[in-house]
């Protein structure tokens, strides 16, 4: 019988229903001093697909992101995005990588001493030099128009509630078009209501931008909403990947147990 | 062992991110914005702090010379030993320690705030280089504002302490200046005015260092910024000795 990680492995190598991959992780370890918490862990996502990676609190999920985006260098394995194993590339050629990703943190993450604008139009200013002032007003707008935030453009970070600043954040990560989004806990801290919102942005925007997406969250409801995959991680490892019903089919107790909490 | 080897781990972390930043310094793009905001932040925003410290010391000086200059019998050194004390001793090192005081607590603990709530993480992964854009800006505007602050503290310790003298005994401001700086050369005042030019290396470095290597919530925030002012000092004055030793070796 084939194991997560024969499968992954295949799926990175291969087109995944019928799309290439966009992101594929290899083998990847991280440990942090003694502290193992990823111990190769092999995932793939294709364009216009979403993965949510699922998992109790320090099985290593945020910290897969962040190697995903490069702010963690991983112990071994690679990270490819289109092909290219970003592990080890200098601060500059990977921003080149960066600009395609949009990485939404899990507290936002909001520059503190920008405005709601300010904050979207923050990659704009230094990515997008073309833009004239007017026109990257208007992106802005756009963009915060997007995620239902069009009229709180002046307002600042620690103005606006939880909610509000995780659709703020998402539409920064939005600004440059990514190719690929990463969400770390989109809706953790949220009361359901509006995660129910998030949720049905990501959603939205996914099918409008067609992007490739790997969200990671504890919260099940969500991940069934937004993803069309699910991984579920223990310990550093995928204990299985597949869609929902695969889940709820196993019959490996860990996953009846996380299915059961939800 | 854990400190020693702890010692050198610091260190060796700081050559590191010396090295960064200065890579991240030379190659384009640049940050004129950001450079320009800092200088303002670290030139004009220290000023008045420093113009009142360089004022203080110009009388403090004014009254211990006068008093050690009468016992003497050489109360006509005055000007001179005022002018020397203040341009090649105390301006530089006043100023130093002043924005090391203001400006690295401040770069410290806005970074290691910025650091915890993951705004530096943020940066980064917006493809742009949190070295050249918070770190390089920061510690360039250092290196040029101090030499400016320090001429500006000078000029406030000369004049306070010109009047300070002139309470006691009439002298006109421009008798004192054509007697304090009777025979002097450029060397004698530029080397020490533009030493500080490393005391802001110093204090741009240390503080960015220990902001962005923060870990550990609102209690990291306040280490790094205790430590951005105590390690600065303290690294300014021992480099101080090296660059009064290298000056007067060179300059005279």
């Amino acid at each position: 019988m084939a194991t997560a990680y024969d499968i992954a492995m295949k799926q990175a190598e291969t087109p995944q229903n019928g799309r290439a991959s966009v992101v594929a992780v290899e083998n990847l370890r991280k440990s942090f001093g003694s502290r193992k918490v990823l111990n190769g862990i092999s995932l793939s996502v294709g364009s216009g697909e979403t993965l949510a990676v699922l998992g109790r609190s320090g099985t290593g999920k945020s910290v897969l992101l962040r190697l995903i985006i490069g702010l963690e260098t991983p112990d071994s394995g690679s990270v490819r995005i289109h092909g290219q194993n970003i592990v080890g590339l200098a601060l500059d050629r990977l921003g080149e990588i960066r600009k395609k990703m949009g990485f939404l943190f899990q507290h936002a993450a909001l520059y503190d001493s920008l405005t709601v604008a300010g904050n979207v139009a923050f990659p704009l200013a230094h990515h997008r030099k073309d833009l004239s002032n007017s026109e990257r007003s208007d992106r802005v707008k756009q963009l915060l128009a997007e995620v239902g935030m069009e009229k709180d453009l002046d307002k600042m970070p620690s103005d606006i509630s939880g909610g509000m600043q995780k659709r703020v954040g998402l539409a920064r990560a939005l600004a440059l078009d990514p190719e690929i989004l990463l969400l770390d806990e989109p809706t953790a801290g949220l009361d359901p209501i509006s995660s129910g919102e998030i949720d049905d942005l990501i959603l939205k925007l996914q099918r409008e931008r067609q992007m490739a997406s790997i969200v990671v969250t504890h919260d099940l409801h969500s991940a069934r909403t937004i993803a069309n995959r699910l991984a579920l991680l223990d310990q550093g490892n995928v204990v299985i990947e597949g869609e929902y019903e695969d889940l709820k089919q196993s019959e490996i107790e860990l996953v009846k147990e996380f299915l059961k909490q939800q | 062992m854990g400190l020693v080897n702890g010692f050198f781990e610091w260190f060796g972390s700081l050559g590191v991110f010396f090295w960064r930043v200065l890579r991240a310094a030379v190659t384009p793009p640049y940050e004129w914005r950001e450079l320009i905001r800092q200088l303002d932040e670290v030139g004009s925003k220290s000023f008045p702090l420093v113009a009142l410290a360089g004022a203080a010391i110009g009388v403090v000086i004014s009254l211990e010379a006068r008093y050690s200059l009468s016992r003497f019998g050489a109360k006509s050194m005055f000007p001179a030993t005022l002018v020397y004390s203040v341009i090649q001793v105390m301006g530089p090192i006043i100023t130093g320690l002043i924005v090391s005081g203001r400006v690295g607590a401040g770069i410290g603990a806005e970074l290691a705030s910025m650091k915890v709530t993951e705004q530096i993480d943020a940066i980064e992964a917006s493809a742009i280089n949190p070295y050249r854009l918070l770190a390089a800006t920061r510690i360039l505007a250092c290196i040029l504002m101090l030499p400016l602050l320090t001429l500006a503290a000078d000029a406030c310790g000369l004049l306070t302490g010109w009047f300070a003298q002139s309470l006691v005994e009439p002298l006109s401001f421009h008798q004192f200046i054509q007697s304090g700086f009777h025979g002097a050369t450029f060397n004698a005042f530029l080397p020490p005015t533009f030493k500080t030019a490393v005391y802001g290396l110093i204090i741009g470095l240390i503080a960015c260092f220990q902001g962005m290597r923060t870990r550990g919530g609102a209690e990291g925030v306040g280490r790094a910024a205790t430590n951005s002012v105590v390690l600065g000092s303290l690294f300014l004055i021992l480099a101080d000795v090296v660059l009064v030793k290298f000056i007067l070796v060179v300059f005279h």
